[in-house]
């Protein structure tokens, strides 16, 4: 009786209304709530952009008027661009590892195909992509820290590392997700009918990945 | 029906192919049990509620008491909103959409059978984390919306405000969980045929429920960890004194989430009563998908009129001209639904159940609590209302006499499903009406209490101001509210144990949950049916007649039928353990955070990486 309700549509076996799998149903939804997260700290951000009662500031020259001492602009666009550089790669590095993924079972003749069809190399590049680009925030968070903005200097530190720090802790929770499906692909082989674990994942790397561009306008390349 | 074929009610023992014990209910994927355990635990919570209710009441009974201290007193009040908001009404509207939203739509389960456990168990941890303080009068008191600045360290040094904060983090979790879980259930598990149109009412406001939650949830979210991180970490974002932070930021940010959780909070009860009154009416819903579209439109214009919480920070005409508008336009499709409910009843066969008139009292109570939140839409009216006790009248006829009405309607309409017994109608209508007594003797006298000036929070006040009169009218009828819970209490637990046996459609109900045996088996449905109309039971084809008549059949198990359920797991429970441990090492020991992530981590991982359920074929 089970065969009347069930279709062949790839949702183990349950029959579903959109003959999706459930898991690319609820990725949607989450990437909406995301949304909102991210609404919420990027308006916050803008709110109190210029309001900040001391320096350093993101565009700006500050001399402390007690000390005198001069803080220069604190947002370092040159290195921050290379990092962005590195994270959109890791986008297209998703790409390929999904597309590995699920046309797994086809043949590979020429040695591109065999490159271009190996998930684990792909996945690998896009967990590194996405370490490298955590190394640049490690480097750029130490290196304002030294320059004297910290998250309690002023408005500024605090709605910029909050932010930047939300969107790093997302990348890091990327990042073990990869790793997780690079172990699994080590460990049993993904096929193409693993693909929609891959496929969720990156929809939520390049929604990550979305968001970095909108905070690298907003707040880096916006005076 | 026969004598043999009744089963133990409520998920005893004997039922066919489940587990019983403890570990039952503790590793439960089930929908059904996971409903249950919301309904008792937060009607637990409604009950501490109601009884920290009571002592405000007696406290402000005459005047110039001190039955409690102030500092006492202000825990008690931010408690009581707290609790009744986030631990009592929220979670028992999760109740019928964990029981309810699969059986309607024709699902054996919910999408996500584990998150759905781990939802509740956040829920119950983070319950237990924000109310056990007060035992020991250190809990939270800011008020129920605890506004920054009000509630940065410098201003709230104690660890009232800690607890808070975490608390309601922890049951946003909780509640995102349910939300993506639901939400999917909804869009991804109807049966074959139920198409939107053909959902229930109930489902229908549930799903909207549900986009609401998703979009509105992040916000707090951000709102709280800016606190926390204020409070833990020294960062600015409400520091206004020496850092030139917004005084406005937080009450912006928690009213665009605490708007739409308004409707969170009515919509539920919205639907529940527009499942109870066509049935015990006989008659289809009055304008169906006026009602969907009015549910839809509330939920959209919810979104747009948050500031009307601020017209007394002085935002300016422009504002308080868009967001007074807003509110007024969003009493329309509120009034709309009104009338339906009206229409509905109009020339029925109405049978005035206890489900019934509950309905019906939300009826008129939300009407009344409705007209005075038009009143102050108005900005001018506003100011004078503000902060007073007639906005609190205001707010109690609307989640009182409407959120809870409605959800005692679905309880005294859903307990024959839930449990396999009716309730007992004498008590329920002792209940009723004490309850519907001790509402409006409570609540009507804050209104003339509140335009008399008599302001909210007030610990106590002097004799002479003419607000005594009023004051011991609502605390006579807050102390019916025991009485009338205790006739409450006493009718579920007996009629659970003897009420009379229900069989699957006592009501004469037409939709899809009513098709099954009451209470349901572990797979709801025998055989998905097909859907071919919005009351298959009352205007169903021969296919809805047969389904429904295979689906009635009780005493099969999963087994028999070859269906195959979720494995039971107590890794959900873990999880959340571990991540109530992580929080709790930000207010004590700092190991106690990297011990609770670690279970969590650890866990997440062995859930994640095991089946669900046994292979197919």
């Amino acid at each position: 009786m089970s065969a009347s309700v069930h279709t062949s549509a790839p949702t183990h076996g349950h029959y579903t209304t959109l003959g999706l799998d459930n898991r690319k149903v609820a990725i949607w939804a989450f990437i909406g709530s995301e949304c909102m997260l991210f609404v919420s700290l990027i308006s916050t951000y803008l709110i109190y952009k210029g309001r900040s009662v001391v320096g350093p500031f993101p565009h700006e020259t500050w001399t402390d008027p007690s000390t005198g001492e001069v803080f220069k602009p604190i947002l370092n666009i040159p290195v921050t661009s290379a990092s962005t550089f590195v994270l959109l790669m890791s986008s297209l590095f998703m790409v390929l590892a999904l597309a590995a993924v699920q046309n797994k079972e086809l043949p590979k003749r020429t040695r591109g195909e065999r490159i271009l069809g190996n998930s684990k190399l792909w996945l690998f590049m896009t967990a590194l992509a996405g370490t490298i680009f955590l190394g640049f925030q490690a480097f750029e968070f130490t290196s304002f820290v030294h320059e004297g903005l910290s998250i309690r200097r002023n408005l500024f530190g605090s709605t910029f590392f909050t932010l930047t720090g939300f969107h790093g802790a997302h990348v890091t929770a990327g990042v073990l997700w990869l790793v997780t499906l690079l172990a699994i692909d080590y460990r049993r082989g993904l096929g193409s009918r693993d693909s929609l674990l891959v496929d969720i994942c990156a929809l939520y790397w390049h929604f990550v990945d979305v968001v970095w561009i909108v905070i690298f306008t907003l707040i880096y390349l916006l005076k | 029906m026969a004598t043999t074929a009744i089963r133990s009610p409520a998920y005893g023992a004997e039922y066919p192919g489940e587990h019983s014990g403890l570990y039952s209910w503790l590793a439960t994927t089930d929908h059904k049990r996971i409903g249950v355990l919301y309904l008792y635990t937060a009607l637990g919570f409604f009950i501490f509620g109601g009884i920290e209710a009571v002592i405000i009441r007696a406290q402000l009974g005459a005047p110039n008491q001190h039955i409690v201290s102030a500092e006492f007193y202000n825990q008690l009040f931010t408690m009581h909103g707290t609790t009744m908001i986030f631990l009592a009404i929220m979670p028992l509207s999760a109740a019928f959409f964990n029981f309810l939203i699969p059986l309607q739509i024709g699902a054996r389960d919910v999408a996500f059978p584990r998150l759905n456990a781990f939802s509740y168990w956040v829920y119950l941890f983070g319950g237990l984390f924000i109310t056990i303080p007060i035992f020991f009068a250190v809990a939270p008191n800011g008020g129920w919306f605890g506004y920054a600045p009000l509630t940065i360290r410098q201003y709230s040094p104690g660890i009232n405000i800690d607890f808070w904060v975490i608390g309601l983090q922890i049951l946003g979790v909780s509640s995102l969980a349910a939300a993506f879980n639901f939400l999917t259930t909804v869009i991804n598990l109807r049966a074959p045929g139920m198409s939107l149109m053909r959902m229930p009412m109930f489902t229908w406001m549930a799903f909207i429920v549900q986009v609401l939650l998703v979009l509105a949830f992040p916000v707090i979210t951000i709102a709280l960890v800016f606190l926390l991180f204020d409070r833990f970490f020294g960062t600015n974002f409400y520091n206004t004194v020496s850092a030139g932070a917004d005084p406005l930021l937080w009450q912006h940010l928690f009213w665009i989430f605490g708007h739409p959780e308004v409707y969170i909070l009515i919509l539920p009860a919205f639907g529940l009563v527009s499942e109870v009154l066509p049935v015990h009416a006989k008659k289809p819903l009055f304008g169906y998908p006026v009602m969907v579209y009015s549910g839809i439109l509330i939920a959209v214009l919810g979104f747009g009129v948050w500031a009307h919480h601020m017209f007394a920070v002085g935002m300016g005409p422009i504002a308080d001209t868009f967001f007074g508008l807003s509110t007024m336009l969003i009493a329309i499709p509120t009034g709309v639904k009104i009338f339906n409910w009206i229409a509905t009843m109009a020339q029925g066969a109405n049978r005035y159940t206890t489900a019934m008139l509950f309905g019906i009292a939300l009826v008129a109570l939300f009407t009344i609590g409705g007209i005075s939140g038009i009143m102050h839409s108005s900005p001018p009216a506003d100011l004078q209302q503000t902060d007073t006790y007639f906005i609190v009248a205001h707010f109690h006829y609307v989640l009182f006499g409407g959120s809870i009405m409605g959800i005692f309607a679905g309880i005294y309409h859903y307990f024959p499903k839930i449990t396999g017994r009716m309730m007992d109608e004498k008590l329920g209508l002792w209940h009723f009406w004490l309850t519907f007594i001790a509402m409006n003797l409570t609540f009507f006298p804050m209104h003339f209490s509140g335009m008399l000036g008599m302001p909210r929070r007030i610990y106590t006040y002097d004799a002479g101001q003419g607000w005594s009169l009023f004051n011991a009218m609502s605390t006579a009828g807050a102390m019916i509210f025991p009485i009338a819970t205790l006739f409450f209490i006493y009718n579920f637990f007996r009629s659970r144990k003897r009420g009379e046996i229900a069989g699957p459609n006592p009501w004469g109900a037409a939709t899809l949950e009513w098709t099954i045996p009451s209470p349901p088996p572990a797979y709801n449905f025998a055989k998905i049916p097909t859907v071919t109309t919005r009351y298959p039971l009352w205007e169903g084809k021969e296919a809805d007649h047969e389904s429904a008549r295979i689906n009635a059949q009780e005493g099969k198990t999963a087994d028999d039928l070859g269906i195959i359920l979720p494995y039971m797991t107590i890794k959900p429970l873990f999880v959340a353990a571990g991540m109530i441990i992580m929080f709790c090492g930000l207010i004590s020991t700092r190991v106690l955070i990297g011990v609770g992530a670690a279970i969590m981590i650890f866990s997440l991982y062995s859930w994640l990486l095991s089946p669900l359920e046994p292979e197919h074929h």
